[in-house]
């Protein structure tokens, strides 16, 4: 599909659009409505200088493909989207990793999707295209729209092509473990973030601390050394991570058992020093006690509840039944300017309506 | 425009308005009161606003907005005015909101590493009071001393670590204020993340177009334990610039990488002292962070590509005092030029790494095409180029030239693929330069985001982002000389 074809239809289009890749993520967010608008004949990358730290690609291009091709240079994203199986074999589009502004381990010490895009071009509801942002880190030309659309869920148009930052592979990485009650894991997890320590990476989950460091060869080994635990081989610590990053590890395999049984799984986003929150259900905590992921029969009030009590926020990952809706909602002031940012963008009201929130 | 008579009315009404709402001190409307906030750090653009409010709380700060907003007032936030780019520069019918007095740091959580901080507090400010826990706030400008976080925020400030660390955005991770409407508001949250759209990265950057921010929650990192400097010299500027990115290319990802050519270093070590190679044709300044393993690993892989590009001479400093020295004169390139020229112009544009030479040569050609010398500095690991014009703005002829010169290298910044803006801001000075690299459709999309903020358009209206008939009229790229207030301050 030609970029005026695309523009065409999003100018004229009066009924809802759904924005699709690989469809990996329709599972995430309030349920998707509307025509199909699949994004995967914009393919390819259209631009990838490693000594300048960036790639383009456009957005229907599979994720897959740009992170072969950043590993041949030694490079990655280092914020980790997760992959999820899509309906058509795929793991994810670029695109679709921007609008679901999902990020993995690293998230904590490394930043997240939105923290790496560097340049967006969008479609708009007038069948404009439009660039922000561009290659450069240090841009501060206009209000910077590119980053505003990670997590976005398609709500101001439709990314045709992403220009995201890239950072090279770590010397070395090294895994420890430490048998650590939720408690010890919080309290160690939070002391050691305030000291210079190349952690990238944490994960607790019944009763073990799982730590990942990465760095320079001497910064590892000196940390693994001052921190102690027991050093995971990297070839048996590395499908872990991957698998954690995939949400396809243990406790998210049983996660999805638990929710096809009628209970929900939370993505919990906290500030990181909560201390152990007592809710009845599984706990996997990562990005150093900043994010939690809970699988629990509770009312969704309650878990909301929880989350807001300490300033965070609950987005219902996976459940059923979504009907107490997904995302946290927002205060009245925020209300009304998403209402009049997406009318701004989206005049409509036909791209991805509700995906983020009913009625937006 | 408005005959003075009917400035003195709408003067009058605004004071009116305003005076039961703020304590006597606190409200400014006598022309010597509001002189001394008629411009910001550029100082070329002048303008004293109707009146100017300095409120000491919250619940004034409120009042005041939906004073403004009911009677239609345009507002400007102001922090130091240390920004280089117009942002603050007062409106003529407007209200200046000068927040410099909420200055206390709120909290500082070593645990969860993070200072809970007012909007005037000043940058350095954190990092000092955060270091007795061994952290500090990452974004540096070399303003810091003077600067406010308030003014970060609506700057996206940089700085010379952001390769590594980051820009404001990336070190902030909520901010508190109020929308024009005086309704209290909040952007990001205590936690990584917030529900609903990214507002957090519209608002950083924003220029007090859409928000009035009184209150940030910034991330503090943990003090590396030691920081190295690697002073290297080059007899070609090609040389250094491809030195730059094959440390990049190596996996490299310095805490600082800093470039200067000749007549730059030339200024400087006749200001500092440093022992700066005067022969060289350009000098790269490249700083490495961590542990010591760390740094002792990164220093002699980033001398080895060095030596491999090409440098004549490499120097690692041997302590802290020395790593000062080296940075000294790189952080004094303002006032250094200040003494080598009646005026200078600063020009900040970003580049691709890679082109770092290309446009080192460009501006070589246009020194000879405009007659004017050009000293240079750059942020080279992240492209960010701060030539600086040097002229006498007493010859008209002189600043035509160099109007010229600098809107030529902004010109050719944009067609290599950069922006017309690496870290200062777009403010009132780079309006014009906004229509050379966006495009009708792309500006009127974002003047249509700042109404879904502002429906009247009354936060800092004429900022950052031109309106089409403005482009339409100037029709290509018109930078206005940018003279410097504070040229005593350390920048960039």
């Amino acid at each position: 599909m030609k970029f005026d074809d695309l523009q065409a239809r999003l100018r004229d289009a009066r009924a809802p659009l759904r924005f699709t890749g690989h469809g990996s993520k329709d599972f995430y967010g309030e349920a998707p409505t509307g025509e199909v608008l699949s994004t995967l004949s914009l393919n390819g990358v259209t631009a990838y200088e490693p000594s300048e730290l960036f790639v383009s690609a456009l957005a229907g291009t599979p994720l897959a493909d740009v992170e072969a091709l950043l590993a041949q240079h030694h490079q990655r994203f280092a914020f980790e989207p997760p992959r999820f199986p899509g309906g058509s074999g795929g793991q994810g589009t670029v695109g679709g990793m921007v609008a679901a502004g999902l990020s993995g381990p690293s998230r904590a010490a490394l930043g997240s999707v939105r923290d790496h895009v560097l340049g967006a071009v969008v479609i708009n509801g007038n069948g404009e295209l439009l660039h922000f942002g561009g290659t450069v880190m240090k841009n501060v030309a206009g209000f910077d729209v590119s980053r505003a659309m990670a997590g976005s869920l398609g709500q101001l148009g439709l990314i045709t092509e992403v220009t995201l930052k890239v950072l090279p592979l770590p010397a070395a990485t090294a895994t420890l473990r430490f048998e650590f009650d939720q408690a010890t894991a919080l309290m160690a997890l939070n002391r050691w973030g305030g000291e210079p320590l190349p952690i990238e990476a944490s994960a607790w989950w019944d009763g073990a601390l799982l730590l990942r460091l990465a760095g320079a060869n001497a910064a590892v080994g000196a940390a693994a050394r001052k921190l102690g635990g027991d050093v995971i081989p990297n070839d048996m610590a590395a499908p872990f991570w991957t698998g954690l990053r995939d949400q396809a590890d243990e406790f998210f395999v049983g996660a999805e058992r638990a929710v096809a049984g009628g209970a929900r799984l939370w993505r919990l986003s906290l500030p990181s020093t909560t201390p152990e929150l007592k809710l009845h259900g599984e706990q996997l905590i990562e990005w150093g006690g900043a994010q939690r992921w809970v699988v629990t029969p509770l009312e969704p009030a309650a878990v909301r509840e929880a989350a807001a009590s300490v300033g965070g926020h609950a987005t219902l990952f996976r459940a059923l039944d979504k009907g107490c809706g997904v995302f946290t909602p927002l205060s009245a002031p925020l209300a009304a300017i998403h209402r009049r940012l997406k009318a701004s963008f989206d005049p409509h009201g036909v791209f991805n309506p509700g995906r983020l929130y009913p009625n937006l | 425009m408005n005959a003075p008579v009917d400035l003195a009315t709408r003067r009058a009404a605004l004071v009116a308005a305003l005076a039961p709402l703020l304590p006597a001190h606190a409200l400014l409307h006598h022309a010597e009161q509001t002189t001394p906030y008629e411009c910001d750090g550029l100082s070329a653009y002048r303008q004293r606003p109707l009146a100017v409010a300095l409120p000491e709380t919250e619940a004034q700060v409120a009042a005041v907005l939906k004073a403004c907003h009911r009677l239609g007032f345009p507002v400007v936030a102001r922090g130091a005015g240390t920004g280089l780019s117009g942002g603050a520069l007062p409106h003529e019918v407007g209200l200046t909101l000068a927040l410099a007095k909420f200055n206390k740091i709120i909290n500082l959580d070593p645990l969860a590493r993070t200072a809970r901080v007012q909007c005037g507090v000043r940058n350095l400010a954190i990092s000092e009071a955060a270091a007795p826990l061994g952290l500090y706030y990452a974004p540096d400008p070399s303003s810091q001393i003077a600067c406010t976080i308030g003014g970060n925020i609506a700057e996206n400030s940089g700085g010379v670590h952001c390769l590594k660390y980051g820009l404001t955005l990336h070190n902030v991770l909520r901010v508190r204020g109020f929308t024009v409407a005086g309704e209290p508001i909040e952007f990001g949250s205590e936690a990584l993340d917030a529900p609903g759209l990214d507002l957090l990265s519209l608002v950083v950057g924003s220029e007090g177009m859409l928000a009035v921010v009184t209150e940030v929650t910034v991330k503090l990192v943990p003090k590396p334990q030691l920081a190295r400097c690697i002073m290297a010299s080059f007899d070609d500027v090609r040389k250094a610039g491809d030195a730059v990115a094959a440390i990049i290319a190596a996996g490299i990802i310095p805490a600082g990488l800093e470039m200067m050519d000749k007549p730059m270093t030339a200024a400087v070590e006749d200001f500092v002292h440093a022992g700066y190679d005067l022969s060289a044709e350009a000098i790269l300044l490249c700083e490495s962070d961590g542990t010591p393993e760390e740094v002792a690993e990164e220093v002699e892989r980033m001398e080895a590509v060095l030596q491999v590009h090409g440098a004549t001479r490499c120097q690692v400093s041997a302590d802290e005092a020395q790593r000062l020295k080296f940075w000294s004169g790189r952080k004094n390139a303002f006032p250094a030029s200040g003494r080598i020229s009646p005026d200078y112009m600063c020009m900040d544009s970003t580049i691709p790494r890679k082109h770092l030479a290309t446009i080192l040569l460009d501006i070589q050609r246009m020194e000879q095409k405009y007659g004017l010398r050009c000293a240079n500095v750059f942020h080279a690991g992240d492209g960010n180029l701060h030539p600086l014009i040097l002229f006498d703005a007493n010859d008209p002829d002189e600043l035509h030239r160099c109007e010229q010169f600098g809107a030529e290298i902004l010109q050719r910044s944009v067609a290599l693929g950069g922006t017309i803006s690496g870290e200062h801001g777009v403010g009132i000075e780079k309006l014009d330069s906004m229509c050379v690299q966006f495009s009708a459709d792309e500006l009127e999309q974002m003047l249509s985001l700042k109404r879904a903020f502002d429906p009247d358009g009354t936060l800092n209206p004429g900022k950052q982002i031109p309106s089409l008939s403005r482009c339409a009229e100037y029709g290509r790229m018109h930078v206005k000389r940018g003279l410097l207030a504070f040229p005593e301050l350390e920048r960039f």
